[in-house]
């Protein structure tokens, strides 16, 4: 019964981290037979530089996701906690742009964004902004795709956050409310202890998604301009299917794989004791 | 209680404008002729509405190939991970046996292994096999889900082990138990497991991107994405109209079975 089950997940997840370990100590361009190098691919990624650029870049990136993404999915499922036709299909709306395709969501947003005929760049144009590269200038395109990647997700931790909005007792805020509890002072005191839970789970999934982040790269920058959207799984991509490096590639695999086992662990530690939540 | 509620309702607004409009001027813009688009033309409803974009789109892109090569791969891929998840399920929930607490730690550990952090070993793998470019390829990484495990795990552990036994005494043999008492029992397991891994696989660029090399096995994201690649310049309308045809399809599952996707989204979290 579990057979064949355990023979297809070792073959597509567990061999290949093992394959990834030995690829990477090798220089092997797909088409010639490897070479064994040792450590070198490794230490090339550190001594240019490249391997702290990558992680850095991703950090950043993941950071604006994450706090964007939650903040802003916490602050909706706040106000749309509430029966009523109008607010379920806002709801729907937002959610919605989690179930679309990553390419569409890219597609939709380049050329919103686009720098001579976008409505945005109308907008940016009408408010004397003047021309604003949001993919072009190298200094605000990471955080255009941040922020389309935030548009694409938020619909995610808001129902993640509207599911643990139900586990606050109705007659605890009452009774707040009675002693003279203010909206704000509700939602410090009653609704965010509760939450903690949800938020900590909400903020370590999408930490860990926006390290994934490839779909959004590749379609709307290609990395670019200058390396600014070079994020780390588009990086690895770009070293086996640009450069033919599968060695180098390997190793970024085997950092990748490394951070996220940490990222994981974060996960599963801040989790504990939550009663099977996972 | 004032204050707090014109808040609401100001970010209730702005949530509709923030998520509806990009769709509607998406419409919108698929709907132009090129003229409209290189004028920079911001009036929301084009001045000589047209579907000649959609036209195009059609003349160029081998759209109903690239449709089924899609729904082909999604459909297996989700049958596939239900085939497997039932009796590996089963197993890990209801029977006793040697190696069951290692083999349901492999399941969980997997569930942490993203196709990001084995996209270049499973691609040198499938090269070996010289299966890149195949249909296969598209659907054998997918062909077991962890989490689709872990979900029927979750399930048959609900179901009384009384029920198991009142079958067993009648001689039902395990498969008849699976396949006749406790599918049935799980199905709404399966159902938000089928949608969920449709939808993912519908939308899937990544994989279909690194595992194609031609236009035979070409998924429409990855169709639609290359199509704007190939330059298509300022005929932003043609992209549009892609998109459209892009998106519909996910956007009407959705609607359709909302209620079961979101409960299936907020179920996976619980």
């Amino acid at each position: 019964m579990l057979g064949p089950s355990v023979l297809v997940l070792a073959t597509f997840f567990v061999a290949p981290l093992a394959l990834a370990v030995r690829d990477s100590l090798t220089s092997w361009d797909l088409l010639s037979p490897p070479v064994y190098v040792g450590l070198a691919n490794y230490a090339r990624l550190v001594a240019s530089g490249e391997l702290a650029a990558l992680v850095g870049r991703t950090l950043q990136f993941a950071l604006v996701v994450v706090s964007l993404s939650m903040s802003l999915g916490l602050a909706l499922a706040l106000a749309l906690n509430r029966p009523g036709r109008l607010v379920a299909f806002v709801r729907s709306a937002v959610f919605s742009a989690y179930v679309v395709s990553w390419v569409s969501v890219a597609l939709l947003w380049m050329w919103l964004l686009d720098a001579d005929q976008g409505v945005f760049a109308a907008g940016a144009r009408a408010l004397g902004l003047g021309r604003v590269g949001f993919l072009t200038d190298p200094g605000v395109a990471r955080l255009t795709l941040a922020v389309v990647t935030v548009w694409k997700i938020t619909g995610f931790s808001m129902v993640v956050f509207l599911v643990g909005l139900q586990d606050v007792p109705r007659d605890l805020l009452e009774a707040a409310s009675l002693d003279g509890a203010g909206a704000w002072a509700r939602f410090r005191h009653v609704t965010w202890p509760l939450l903690r839970p949800t938020a900590a789970f909400v903020g370590t999934t999408s930490l860990i998604a926006s390290f994934q982040a490839f779909d959004v790269v590749r379609v709307m920058t290609q990395g670019g301009p200058v390396k600014a959207t070079t994020l780390l799984v588009y990086a690895i991509y770009e070293q086996v299917f640009l450069d033919l490096r599968v060695g180098r590639a390997s190793a970024l695999t085997v950092v990748f794989f490394a951070l996220l086992s940490g990222l994981s662990m974060l996960q599963l530690w801040l989790m504990r004791g939550r009663g099977g939540r996972a | 209680m004032r204050p707090a509620r014109a808040v609401a309702n100001l970010l209730t607004l702005l949530a509709a404008g923030l998520w509806l409009f990009p769709y509607l001027w998406m419409v919108s813009t698929s709907l132009r002729p090129l003229s409209e688009i290189v004028a920079g033309e911001l009036s929301f409803w084009p001045r000589a509405p047209t579907v000649e974009a959609y036209r195009e789109v059609a003349r160029t892109l081998p759209l109903l190939r690239q449709l089924a090569v899609t729904s082909a791969a999604a459909v297996a891929i989700a049958l596939s991970q239900i085939a497997f998840a039932l009796p590996a399920g089963y197993a890990l929930a209801k029977l006793e046996f040697t190696g069951r607490r290692l083999v349901f730690g492999l399941v969980l550990a997997c569930l942490l292994i993203p196709g990001q952090a084995t996209f270049v070993p499973v691609f040198t793998l499938l090269a070996r096999a010289r299966l890149v470019n195949t249909f296969p390829a598209l659907v054998l990484p997918f062909a077991v889900s962890a989490f689709g495990t872990f979900l029927v795990r979750q399930a048959m552990l609900a179901v009384p082990d009384s029920v198991l036994e009142a079958a067993r005494l009648d001689g039902a043999g395990e498969i008849t138990i699976l396949t006749r008492i406790l599918a049935p029992m799980v199905r709404p397991t399966l159902v938000s497991l089928f949608l969920l891994s449709f939808v993912f696989h519908w939308n899937d660029y990544f994989w279909p991107l690194v595992a194609t090399t031609d236009d035979t096995w070409r998924t429409l994201p990855l169709g639609v994405a290359l199509f704007r690649e190939q330059g298509t310049g300022v005929r932003w309308h043609l992209v549009m109209a892609a998109n459209v045809i892009l998106s519909l399809p996910a956007l009407a599952l959705f609607s359709v079975a909302q209620r079961h996707l979101l409960r299936a989204v907020a179920g996976s979290v619980k």
